[in-house]
Formats: structure tokens, C-alpha cells, sequence
């Protein structure tokens, strides 16, 4: 075991302002060797991802490649050193071939395509990646995305492949595939550092794992010597109940109806196609697929903020039907939304929470003037309740922790007590901690008989969550069955655009 | 399991070799670079009070320097410039005169700007103003005084309101780009009044020389203390305008606008129609400033009548962060630096170029500033202490 490390990071620092992202960080990593690095959001692995990558510099601490201590002042200076990354971002020029822009930026001479296309055919059979040279991006699916762009940082002769996330955006089978790829990459001695914070994944994939918590490399343990359980606590720092509870509440009334359902892109394609569903009060839908299969279109559409095509909406037997958010607010429809992008749509970074408050009601009062004084009290209630952490109901909420700006969001959307209630990603770069908080709060709603859409990207946790589980790709809905009955594999089936019906009869 | 490591580390030595061999190239002499910028947390304000103070200071102090080049005393220069803006109250009239079209355009713009909408037409919409304004100058000058001036003022608002519409018109349609679209509008403005000054506006009286009449005494502002009455309008806009941001819903909904679109829209707020009232009243605000420039300063409608005020308005808004009280301040200490400036070239003979490179040195500092409430510059560690 005494073979010289790949890559080596000895007390790295990079602090920002006053936030120490990175404090300290001790990290090795081996030629054929898998290390996972594992750590929740703001731990540090990006920070420490984007040092090995050039583009930030360490406040103090030492990179090493092959034993050299070495100055990283560029990405072009960290591929010259061997080092690869594939980020979670795709970097590709969508109109271009998957040839052009795995040459994009290399610095070599001109060769002739079918030279090229032999070179990089001859790489796929080495590390067993399925690729068509020819193909434009945009015709590519995700997996073929990210295949491209390994092979990206293969041809430059990467020795040393650092993947930012990489199943984020795959079907439980696509996983696999990546895994087997990785496994292959090992083999032939390449040194491969997975960033993640799925302890599933690192127990299947990884050789050693290097635990971050709060910008600190706080163990380094072998794969096989280590559980789910153990992970988690180091991770947290404390002993987590990972467990998540599905409260059995009576189906009630339907909710909300949808009927053939069609909505376009502005390029006219359909983002949802032909739609049916019924929501119930007191259940939970889990909504699944692949990230951009229309989950967004759906909330937006269901909610009055784009325009549906074609069909039926209608909440409580209201038609909502092409009717804006502020006509469907005006119909008494009590529907609340917690969108994905939360600084970006659900709330003003720049403002406090009173005035956050006021996004929803401040039209109510009379007149040209805003009466601040319920707004106030009902922040000051939402703070107390859900226990956010603020130094006052006037500063600005963007300099609260993610944890709390979602609380703030879901606090204000749960105060209009819905009837109806759509998230999109509740948790997102949430801690494990305040996940579990969030998970509660939805819980809490659904025993109150309000009906929840919840779209979400981690299979583990809709499947534990949800009553039924809704399914989409490519805007249409490949399967509704309830969540009990379905395992991982069938959602990702349906998740790949397998009706599951099919599978039922096959 | 030891067994099985090993094996695969002579397969991975191999490749190790090559790997390293890629590396050879890249020197390791290569160091990070000597200076870099690194963001800055979130500055108290005192620390930013203090940070502005540092700059005022240097910004005189460099500007001292240039001074002493020219070979004069950067201390009487001072001096003069300080005093030529207060020495009696004929000058501390002419500052306030020159403030006033400043601090009305300022305000104007401020709010396309709580929008995010980045309105660089000021110039244009100033002189749209006084252009309209000045059709009842010219041609219903004899009108009673009580119905003239008003009707003065919301023709100047209308105007500029117009100039300010069009750009939000068409963002609204095609999404088109609204700096470029307010910019070049400026001179669509610049040039309506040439072709007036020339045409149909042209003063058969002048002999030839291209002006437009001079506006009867009647249509002339009135005075109070020596000043223009434009004074006590832009006063009363500031509180205005400092009421309507901070207490009405309109204005809750311009700063949810300027914050993010899709927020707005989320609320439920109609974002075009914000879009194009605050564009109308932004507008309209600096048009009002143009009708006040003809008929309180000017006596005119000139070529000059916004003479870059509409641009130095950009500066005066930011400098002040948007806030009205900010852009009082502001807008007064620029109209100093102008008219002091314009004291000191006449007094000591220091021609009008020099006095601009004056005014700009000050300006950089000034604004410089503003890069270093949010950055700062890191040295490179010195070899073998952090690495």
C-alpha cells in the first residue's frame, strides 16, 4: 500500500469572506483506485473540486500529482497534469457532434475525421463507453451527454477523473452502466474520485471514501469496513434516523382533476403530453423522472404561471383552465406552490422575511399603501414555529442558510393553509438535518387533508414518502401506481419511458 | 484481498508511468499569480462608511497631484472651487440651478433602475419633455399663467413619458435590448429639436442664425429666493418618490420586479404593466426635469437643454444606491463640483480639458470605490509559508 498517490491535497484552506469552506482538507487518492467523497451540501467538496480544477486557489495547503508539489493555475494547466473533471453541468456545444466537441479546445494538430473517429472508438473499447461519434448533442440523452463528456477528458489523456455528481441526472440503470464504466477505468489504472452524497453509491462503488463535514476532512475509511449508518453519522456528525414516515391518512375528496393535459414549448414542442390524473386531499403524489422530463411545465401549468395548451384543470371542480395565478388566487382556489428555484421565483433574496410575507398578500389592503404590520406578525410567527434562524425579520434573506430560506417559503405557502399544495425539490441542497424537518412539515399537511404534489429526484426518498407515485419522461406520464407496490427498478424502467403497464404484461 | 490489490497495482504502476510522463512537460516551476481578487464578505455599514470616507480622500489627494502637475496649488485650487459654489448667494443660486434638472433626472432614472431596466435614455427623455413643453411655449404663450404652466408640465411629463414608453413597449413585445433601444432614442431626441430649430420651430426673427424663439416672459418659471421654482417640484418629487417606494404597493412591486421577473409573475404580479407604468413614470419624471430646464433656465428650447445631465444622472443614481435621499446628496455635490470647477477655470486661467480630467480623476476614486465594498485584492503567499 505504499504506492505513490495520484493526487495528493495536504491541509488545503480557501476561506470566503468569512465562511471557511474549505478548512484543513487532507485527501489522497491512488492510480486504480476509486475514492468517494462524500459530504452534504456546503461541506466543501465543490470548493475543494474547483481548486484541483485550476479555478480557485487555496489560501494555504499543498497539491501534490504523482508525489510533485504543484501550483494548479488553470483547468488547461490541470488536464496538462492529468486531472479531468466532469462537472454536474454538461460543458458541451449542443450543436455540434460528439467528435467536435470531445476535440473542442485540444490542442493538437488538425486530423482527419476518420482518424479520429478510429481514435476515439479505439478509446470507447478500452473503457467499455457506448458512444456514436457522429451524433449531435442535442439528439443525445443525458447518459450519452455525460459519456461524452469522459471521453472529453479521456482523449487528453486523463489520468486522474474526478466526477462531480454524476448519477444526479441518471435513471437507476444508467447508474449501473456509469458504474460499470468506472469500475473498467479502475482496472486500467486510472485514479477515480466520485463526489456524492448518496451513501448507497459509495458503498457500491468506492474503494475508500473521505468523509467532509463543514469544510472538514473529518475521516477517511475503508469501503468494506464501513456501513450505511456509519457514513451517515460522521457525515451529520451525529447518529441520524434515516428512516422517513408515511402517515396513513383517509383519501379524501378529488382535489384537483387534470384531463389531457398538452403544453407547448415556446418552439412548439410539447413539454406535457395528454395529461390525466386525480389528486386526492390527504394523499401525497410523489412525482418521478429523469431532470427536464416536464416536471417543470407541470408545476408551472398547474399553477397559472405558463399557459396550457390543451385540457382540463380544475381544482375542488373549479375550472382553472388557462386562468393566471392571480385569477386562480381570485377564484378562492387556496393553491400553494413551492417552486424549485426558490431565490430565483419563490422569493426576493434583497428583502426580509416580513417583506417576503408580503409577496402573497400585500394586493389584500385597501388603498395605494402597504400595511406592513400583519406581514410583520406573520414572520414573526413563521420564525417561531418553524424555528428559522434570522437575525431579524428585516435582513435581507439571502444571507440565511439554505435550510432556512426553505423554511421561510414553505413557512409563508403553508400559512394560506392550501387545500392544495405542489413542491418541487423541497429538499435540494438541503442538509440531512432539515430535510427530515421538511419532510415532517409536508407530513404535517398531508394529516391536515391537504392533497401534495411532490416532485422530487430521489427515488429512495419518494418511494418512502409518497402514497402514489407518478412517473414522467418526455412529458408524458409512463405510469401512477402506488408507491408500496413499486420497487427502485420499476420506477427507473418508467423513468427510461417504459410504460409499466407493459412490463406488468410482459 | 492484499493479494488482489497488489496485482492491480502493477497495472496501475504502468500507467502511472505514462501518466507522468504526460506531466513532464508542464514545468512545476510555474507560481500562482502575484496579485488576485477575491470577493469580500457582506461590509457592515460603518465599515463601508469608512471605506467611502478612504476614497473621497484619496480621490482629493490625487486629484492634488494633478493639480501640482499643472504647477498650481492644489490648496487655493481647492479653495477655489469650494467657494466659487458658495462664495456669495448669486453662487450658491447658480449651484442650486444647475442641481435641479440633475436631481429630477436622477430620481427619474433611479426608478427604472429599482426595475432593473436599464434606462440610459435620460438625455432623450429629458428633451422629449421640453420639446413638448414647449409646443405651449411657443404657440399658447399668451394663456393665463395658472393654466399654462401646468399644462407645460404634463405636456414635459407625457413627453418623456412617450420617450420612456417606447423602449418598454418594445421589450415587452420582442424582448428587445433596452439599453441600446433608450441610448439610441437619445438621439433620435437631440436631432427632433434640430429639425425643429431648422423647420417648422425656426425664429423668423433671428436673422438667419438657427435658434427657436425665446419663450415670452409669461411662459418664464417664476423665482422664489433667487432660484427658479423647478427647485421646490424637485424637492417635493424626492419625498414623493421617497414615500411611494418604501409605502406603496406599486413600489413593492418595482423592487419584486427588479429583483426577479419570474418572483413577480409568481406573485402574481402583472410584470408588463409594471414594466411599461414605472418606464412611463421614469420617463415622464425626466421629462418633467427638460420642461423645467426651457422654461425655468434656458427661456428656450436649445440643443443643450439636457447637455449630458441625462448621462450624469447614471452616476448620480448608482452613486446614491438608488435612494432618494442618497441622490439629494449626491446630485448637490456634483452640482458643486460643476460650478466650482467652472469658478476656478475662469479664475485661475485652467483651461475646460483640464477641468474635466479634474472632475474625472475624482469621479474614478469615487466610483472605484464601489469595486471594493465587493472585492479585494490577495497577494501571493510568500514562498514556504503557505505552501
Amino acid at each position: 500500500m505504499d504506492a505513490e498517490y495520484a493526487i495528493e491535497c495536504r491541509g488545503i484552506t480557501k476561506t470566503f469572506g468569512t465562511v471557511k469552506a474549505n478548512d484543513g482538507i487532507d485527501l489522497n487518492a491512488r492510480f486504480g483506485e476509486i475514492l468517494a467523497l462524500l459530504g452534504e451540501n456546503g461541506s466543501g467538496k465543490t470548493t475543494l473540486m474547483n481548486i484541483l480544477s485550476g479555478i480557485y486557489h487555496p489560501d494555504s495547503g499543498s497539491v501534490h500529482v504523482s508525489g510533485k508539489a504543484l501550483h494548479i493555475n488553470s483547468p488547461s494547466d490541470a488536464i496538462g497534469l492529468g486531472i479531468g473533471m466532469i462537472h454536474q453541468h454538461f460543458k458541451l456545444v449542443e450543436i455540434m457532434s460528439a467528435m467536435d466537441n470531445i476535440i473542442l479546445g485540444a490542442k493538437d494538430k488538425l486530423q482527419k475525421p476518420s482518424s479520429l473517429k478510429r481514435k476515439i472508438l479505439d478509446l470507447c473499447d478500452l473503457y467499455g463507453l457506448k458512444i456514436d461519434p457522429e451524433k449531435k448533442i442535442y439528439q443525445m440523452s443525458v447518459s450519452e451527454r455525460q459519456t461524452v463528456e469522459i471521453l472529453k477528458v479521456l482523449y487528453r489523456n486523463a489520468r486522474i477523473l474526478i466526477l462531480d455528481e454524476p448519477t444526479a441526472v441518471l435513471t437507476p440503470q444508467e447508474t449501473t452502466g456509469l458504474f460499470l464504466i468506472l469500475r473498467k477505468m479502475k482496472e486500467k489504472g486510472c485514479c477515480v474520485i466520485i463526489i456524492t452524497h448518496k451513501l448507497n453509491e459509495v458503498l457500491e462503488i468506492s474503494d475508500r471514501v473521505t468523509i467532509l463535514r463543514k469544510g472538514k476532512s473529518v475521516a477517511t475509511v475503508l469501503t468494506a469496513e464501513t456501513n450505511e449508518a456509519r457514513l451517515a453519522e460522521s457525515m451529520v456528525g451525529r447518529a441520524v434516523n434515516l428512516s422517513i414516515k408515511r402517515p396513513l391518512v383517509e383519501r379524501g375528496k378529488p382535489a384537483l382533476e387534470v384531463k389531457n393535459l398538452t403544453s407547448l414549448e415556446p418552439d412548439g414542442r410539447k413539454s406535457l403530453s395528454n395529461l390525466n390524473f386525480t389528486l386526492y386531499s390527504g394523499e401525497m403524489l410523489g412525482v418521478a423522472g429523469i431532470a427536464g422530463s416536464g416536471q417543470k411545465a407541470l408545476c408551472e401549468t398547474l399553477t397559472g404561471l405558463s399557459k396550457a395548451h390543451a385540457g382540463e384543470i380544475a381544482y375542488e371542480g373549479v375550472n382553472c383552465m388557462g386562468k393566471s395565478a392571480a385569477e386562480i388566487s381570485k377564484l378562492g382556489v387556496r393553491l400553494a406552490f413551492v417552486p424549485e428555484d426558490r431565490l430565483g421565483m419563490g422569493l426576493v433574496g434583497s428583502m426580509g422575511i416580513a417583506d417576503n410575507m408580503l409577496l402573497k398578500t400585500y394586493k389584500s389592503g385597501k388603498g395605494a399603501f402597504i400595511n406592513r404590520k400583519p406581514a410583520i406578525r406573520q414572520a414573526e410567527r413563521i420564525i417561531e414555529s418553524l424555528d428559522i434562524q434570522t437575525p431579524g425579520v428585516d435582513a435581507p434573506i439571502r444571507m440565511l442558510s439554505g435550510g432556512n430560506i426553505q423554511k421561510v417559503l414553505l413557512g409563508r405557502e403553508i400559512e394560506s393553509r392550501p387545500k392544495v399544495l405542489i413542491v418541487a425539490y423541497p429538499v435540494r441542497g438541503l442538509d440531512i438535518n432539515t430535510s427530515y424537518a421538511i419532510y415532517d412539515l409536508l407530513n404535517e399537511q398531508k394529516r391536515n387533508k391537504t392533497a401534495i404534489i411532490f416532485c422530487g429526484e430521489d427515488i429512495d426518498v419518494l418511494l418512502e414518502i409518497s402514497d402514489r407515485i407518478m412517473v414522467l419522461s418526455d412529458g408524458r406520464i409512463t405510469g401512477i401506481e402506488s408507491a408500496a407496490s413499486l420497487t427502485k427498478e420499476d420506477v427507473g424502467l418508467m423513468m427510461a419511458g417504459m410504460d409499466f403497464r407493459d412490463k406488468v404484461q410482459a | 484481498m492484499k493479494c488482489s490489490q497488489s496485482l492491480k497495482y502493477t497495472d496501475a504502476q504502468q500507467s502511472q508511468q505514462a501518466a507522468v510522463s504526460i506531466m513532464d512537460i508542464k514545468a512545476s516551476e510555474r507560481k500562482e499569480p502575484l496579485i488576485r481578487i477575491v470577493k469580500r464578505n457582506e461590509l457592515s455599514r460603518t465599515q463601508v462608511l469608512a471605506l467611502r470616507l478612504s476614497s473621497a480622500v484619496m480621490a482629493v489627494a490625487a486629484g492634488g497631484l494633478f493639480i501640482l502637475m499643472l504647477g498650481f496649488n492644489p490648496f487655493m485650487i481647492y479653495a477655489s472651487i469650494v467657494s466659487g459654489a458658495f462664495r456669495s448667494s448669486v453662487a450658491l443660486q447658480a449651484t442650486i440651478k444647475i442641481m435641479i434638472p440633475l436631481l429630477i433626472s436622477s430620481l427619474g432614472v433611479s426608478l427604472a433602475f429599482k426595475m432593473k431596466f436599464w434606462n440610459i435614455g435620460a438625455e432623450g427623455q429629458i428633451i422629449a419633455g421640453a420639446i413638448f413643453a414647449s409646443y405651449f411655449a411657443l404657440y399658447h404663450g399668451l394663456w393665463p399663467r395658472q393654466a399654462l404652466i401646468p399644462a407645460m408640465l404634463a405636456a414635459g411629463i407625457v413627453g418623456g413619458g412617450i420617450w420612456g414608453l417606447i423602449p418598454a413597449i418594445f421589450k415587452n413585445k420582442f424582448n428587445t435590448n433596452e439599453t441600446l433601444f433608450t441610448l439610441m432614442l437619445n438621439y433620435i431626441a437631440l436631432n427632433l429639436i434640430v429639425f425643429l430649430r431648422d423647420g417648422p420651430w425656426a425664429d423668423p426673427e433671428s436673422g438667419g442664425f438657427p435658434k427657436i424663439a425665446r419663450f415670452v416672459p409669461n411662459v418664464q418659471l417664476p423665482k422664489l429666493f433667487g432660484v427658479q421654482i423647478g427647485w421646490i417640484f424637485a424637492l417635493a418629487l424626492a419625498v414623493f418618490l421617497h414615500v411611494y417606494m418604501k409605502r406603496s404597493k406599486h413600489g413593492y412591486e418595482i423592487s419584486v420586479v427588479g429583483e426577479s421577473a419570474s418572483t413577480a409573475e409568481y406573485a402574481g404580479m402583472n410584470v408588463r404593466w409594471i414594466v411599461l407604468r414605472t418606464m412611463f413614470l421614469s420617463g415622464g419624471i425626466c421629462g418633467a426635469a427638460g420642461m423645467i430646464q426651457a422654461a425655468g433656465s434656458d427661456y428656450t428650447l436649445a440643443q443643450s437643454v439636457a447637455g449630458g445631465v441625462g448621462f450624469t444622472a447614471i452616476i448620480v443614481a448608482w452613486l446614491a444606491d438608488l435612494s432618494p435621499l442618497g441622490i439629494f446628496i449626491v446630485s448637490f455635490l456634483f452640482s458643486v463640483l460643476s460650478k466650482g470647477c467652472s469658478v476656478m477655470q475662469s479664475t485661475y486661467g485652467i483651461s475646460t480639458y483640464s477641468s474635466n480630467v479634474l472632475q474625472g480623476v475624482i469621479l474614478f476614486f469615487v466610483l472605484g470605490c464601489e469595486f471594493f465594498i465587493r472585492h479585494r485584492f490577495a497577494l501571493r503567499a510568500p514562498e514556504g509559508e503557505a505552501h
